[in-house]
């Protein structure tokens, strides 16, 4: 059993932001949970799908986002206190729920959490959420530590609840996938029973209806902020009536008390702590705002903070407030290594910020040193490159989609998607995927590819989806592409798995989240029945997928090939083949390869014996798929089947 | 031991794959145990293996620190990879920093495909030694291949860790945590390998 599930109040265990979360939803008794897997947020439903029989409530992994959303946002509408949990594109996704369920409201405590990734670290967008809680007019709550990331949490569904309205729940990578000290709570269990009478209505609304619901909204979000001003998550520490303060939220909050620390500011510098940061506590911050003449931002990504708090600036001006000199990312002194408003946010930047609008200096290493570290570390340390892993069945479907391409010979536009297969575009991928957005983009893209024929573009669109993103995102596409005869080849690469985020499972692996069984919704079923030409083959059968694929681009119309091969990692193979370089064989720099497995073929466990100058096979990462083996062209790798 | 500057950053760093959240994961939770605030900071997301790794963990008497340690202040660095270890000593290294590290590389896919160049390990650890107030190199692969599996490497480093005198958490509280950790994991195989990590650094001179 996990720390996330013990029911020991008052004991200190160590926790991941994403597992503080869950814990925070189980203190509060949710009764009914949903999700769909996105870094840096999976780990939060994962860690509530594990606890969910024993404490009997109930989990499941959605098809995407908005359904997510809507599912939890029933079981909200009936009474029961419901958690969906996504990255930060998933908001995107589950948008449009969003932007009217914030106006028909919520009967049992709804609680959205979203997962940020400031630096993009395994996302394609460092895209800041807080702005749809202002867009969308709903609380906002920024945890600073794992321990708020519990607390904030189980709060949330007591203030939805209260309020009628869905709150939202913002987290970073940085808290996400850290993990901290957390002092347990009780863990609540009142089963509740779901209730939806004749006389309920749940809508937004249209017409003058809509604008009522959108006044209500207004008076719901004037309540939150007035518990807002009181709230136990925001607080100041340092100097009293301080001249300069800093104004932080999230993980900017450690930030801002290590750099104030090491730069021995104590004495001058106040911090203004924010957890509940949309509608802004406008009482608490004039009361700070009184007395300072400097203020500094520090938060992830975009100034929100910054902004709202200048608006509210402006307005005690009338009062005598002021003037106050702002910094932060409008002034440009909390940047990134590029600029203003991008990257992740850290201890440096907060420092940098200090020394040069305080003009104190930081004795960091000698000068002396940093240069020598620079020195060495230009000297010696080579590049290191992400890559499919040892064995990854995604690195056979590129070499055959690569060479079918080669032999189609028109120049195909190859369009990526979301998951371990984004690495298509860079060169573990062989460089063959070309455009990389959101979820499911890579066949929407493609559809317009394939149908640019009268203005003069005329090649092959092959379009790439994982499994998982194949029933996330893909379908409308498909069903777009033989409506409007797009000429498309769209490649599924089916490693039984959502493996990107993790291996959750997803409609295709027969189990739902609680691991229980569940029917297998078949991806060659949904093709054909859209009436596209199917195949299915596994990739590591290179010829056989080659030639299916060269043979699909030269037929009309919508073609989906399936490359079918379980993710090794999810699925490990008890017995692992042995695979070793016959040295005798590999003809060395003689051969026309030119080392083609380590050049080219680009799997980590085919390293070069610089000693012999021939090829070696790396036994701890081999994972013994054997397909380099089929790829010398000197025969000199060999197979041995361990039984 | 207390800790002297009410503050411990430990850095762990490798290659994806190599078992760094693992290893963090252990002693942090050892350090609870024995009453520390624990900060853990993680390399995660791209679940794909072959890229540089880092975890830091951050030991406080006072206060929860954030989880990421300021350039210039590990005072350990245990490095799974040669490469990776020089990588992260030069930007949180200072000259009071301990390194531990395992010397086996584990080659990038550009060093394999010719695009960068590889160097002598011999010319890494000189590197690191130049940058360090020492450096310890245990051959914790081929001590976790005696344990039984070369993977069980990040259990011989997190065994050299505890047995190192730079931390004050205690060695028991470390092992008990291996024991939960792989109750159904291969948990003698483990507990070997820790034990090889723990001899071994005792034995260790800095080079």
């Amino acid at each position: 059993m996990s720390y996330v599930e013990i029911d020991e109040p008052g004991k200190r265990v160590l926790l991941m932001g994403n597992e503080a979360v869950a814990r925070g939803a189980l203190e509060a008794g949710v009764d009914f949970c949903s999700g769909y897997p996105g870094n840096p947020a999976s780990e939060i439903l994962e860690a509530l799908a594990k606890a969910a029989k024993k404490a009997d409530f109930y989990v499941e992994w959605s098809v995407n986002e908005i359904v997510a959303l809507e599912v939890a946002g029933a079981a909200a509408f009936t009474g029961l206190r419901a958690l969906t949990a996504m990255k930060n594109l998933g908001a995107d996704v589950c948008a449009d729920f969003l932007m009217t369920t914030n106006l028909s409201g919520t009967r049992g405590g709804f609680v959205l959490v979203t997962g940020d990734d400031p630096s993009a670290h395994s996302t394609t967008s460092e895209l800041d959420t807080r702005n749809y809680a202002r867009l969308a007019e709903i609380p906002l709550l920024e945890p600073a530590t794992t321990q708020e990331a519990k607390d904030m949490t189980k709060w949330a569904f007591d203030l939805s609840q209260e309020l009628g309205v869905i709150c939202m729940v913002r987290t970073v990578t940085r808290l996400s996938h850290s993990r901290g000290v957390v002092t347990l709570g009780p863990i609540k269990r009142d089963k509740r029973s779901a209730e939806f009478s004749s006389q309920d209505m749940w809508t937004s609304g249209s017409s003058n209806i809509q604008c009522m619901f959108h006044s209500i909204l207004h008076e719901k979000l004037k309540r939150a902020q007035q518990k807002f001003e009181e709230s136990k998550f925001n607080w100041y520490v340092g100097k009293e009536n301080a001249d300069f303060i800093i104004i932080t939220s999230g993980t900017g909050w450690p930030y801002s008390f290590e750099a104030v620390k090491l730069l021995g500011l104590e004495n001058e510098v106040g911090i203004l702590k924010l957890g509940t940061t949309w509608p802004l506590p406008e009482k608490l911050v004039a009361s700070h705002l009184k007395h300072a003449k400097e203020v500094l931002f520090v938060e992830e990504t975009d100034p929100f903070l910054e902004q709202n708090v200048k608006i509210l600036a402006a307005e005690l001006a009338a009062e005598g407030v002021g003037p106050i000199t702002f910094y932060g990312k409008k002034s440009n002194h909390i940047r990134g290594e590029f600029g203003a408003g991008t990257g992740e946010l850290n201890v440096d930047i907060a420092i940098r910020a200090l020394t040069e609008v305080k003009k104190v200096p930081y004795p960091l290493r000698g000068k002396e040193y940093s240069e020598k570290a620079q020195k060495l570390l230009s000297s010696y340390v080579p590049a290191r490159s992400m890559s499919f892993c040892a064995g990854c069945p995604h690195r056979a479907s590129f070499w055959a989609i690569k060479k079918a391409a080669k032999w189609d010979g028109r120049d195909a536009i190859v369009t990526g998607d979301i998951g371990c297969y984004s690495l298509g575009m860079l060169p573990t991928g062989f460089s063959v995927a070309k455009t990389l957005h959101c979820m499911g983009a890579g066949i929407g893209t493609a559809n317009g590819f394939g149908n640019l024929k009268e203005f003069g573009l005329d090649k092959p669109a092959i379009a790439i989806a994982g499994d998982s993103t194949f029933y996330h995102a893909c379908m409308p596409a498909l069903v777009n592409a033989r409506w409007n005869g797009s000429n498309i080849l769209l490649v599924v690469l089916d490693n039984n798995t959502t493996a990107m985020t993790g291996h959750q499972p997803h409609p295709g692996t027969g189990v739902n989240a609680m691991g229980d069984s569940s029917p297998r919704v078949l991806i060659e079923d949904i093709c054909k029945a859209v009436g596209a030409e199917v195949r299915v083959c596994d990739p590591f059968d290179q010829d056989e997928a080659v030639q299916n694929l060269y043979e699909m681009l030269q037929n009309e119309g919508l073609k989906v090939m399936i490359f079918r091969h379980e993710c090794p990692l999810a699925f490990p193979k008890e017995k692992k083949a042995k695979v070793y370089v016959d040295q005798d064989k590999c003809l060395s720099e003689e051969c026309g390869c030119v080392k083609f497995c380590t050049r080219v073929f680009g799997c980590p466990g085919n390293i070069w014996d610089y000693e012999k100058g021939k090829a070696k096979i790396d036994e701890v990462i081999c994972n013994g798929c054997g397909l380099c083996a089929k790829l010398c062209p000197a025969g000199a790798i060999i197979v041995e089947e361990v039984t | 031991m207390t800790l002297k500057e009410g503050l411990l950053n430990i850095i762990i760093t490798g290659v994806g794959g190599q078992g760094n959240v693992v290893a963090s994961q252990i002693f942090a939770s050892a350090a609870v145990r024995d009453g520390f605030y624990v900060s853990v900071g993680e390399t995660y997301g791209a679940a794909q293996r072959g890229g540089a790794v880092m975890s830091h963990v951050r030991l406080s008497e006072e206060t929860q620190y954030g989880s990421l340690t300021p350039e210039g202040r590990a005072h350990i660095i245990l490095g799974f990879e040669p490469v990776e270890c020089l990588r992260t000593i030069g930007s949180f290294g200072n000259e009071k920093t301990k390194v531990i590290a395992n010397p086996r590389p584990v080659y990038s896919i550009d060093v394999l495909s010719g695009a960068s160049k590889y160097p002598a390990v011999e010319e890494v650890l000189k590197s690191i030694k130049e940058l360090a107030y020492s450096i310890q190199v245990v051959e914790a692969t081929e001590l976790a291949k005696k344990a039984g599996d070369p993977i069980m490497q990040n259990v011989v480093m997190v065994g050299c860790l505890a047995g190192s005198g730079f931390t004050p958490v205690k060695v028991e509280t470390v092992k008990d945590i291996i024991k939960e950790t792989f109750a159904k994991r291969r948990p003698e195989a483990n507990l070997k390998a820790f034990e090889l990590g723990l001899r071994e650094i005792r034995r260790t001179k800095p080079l």
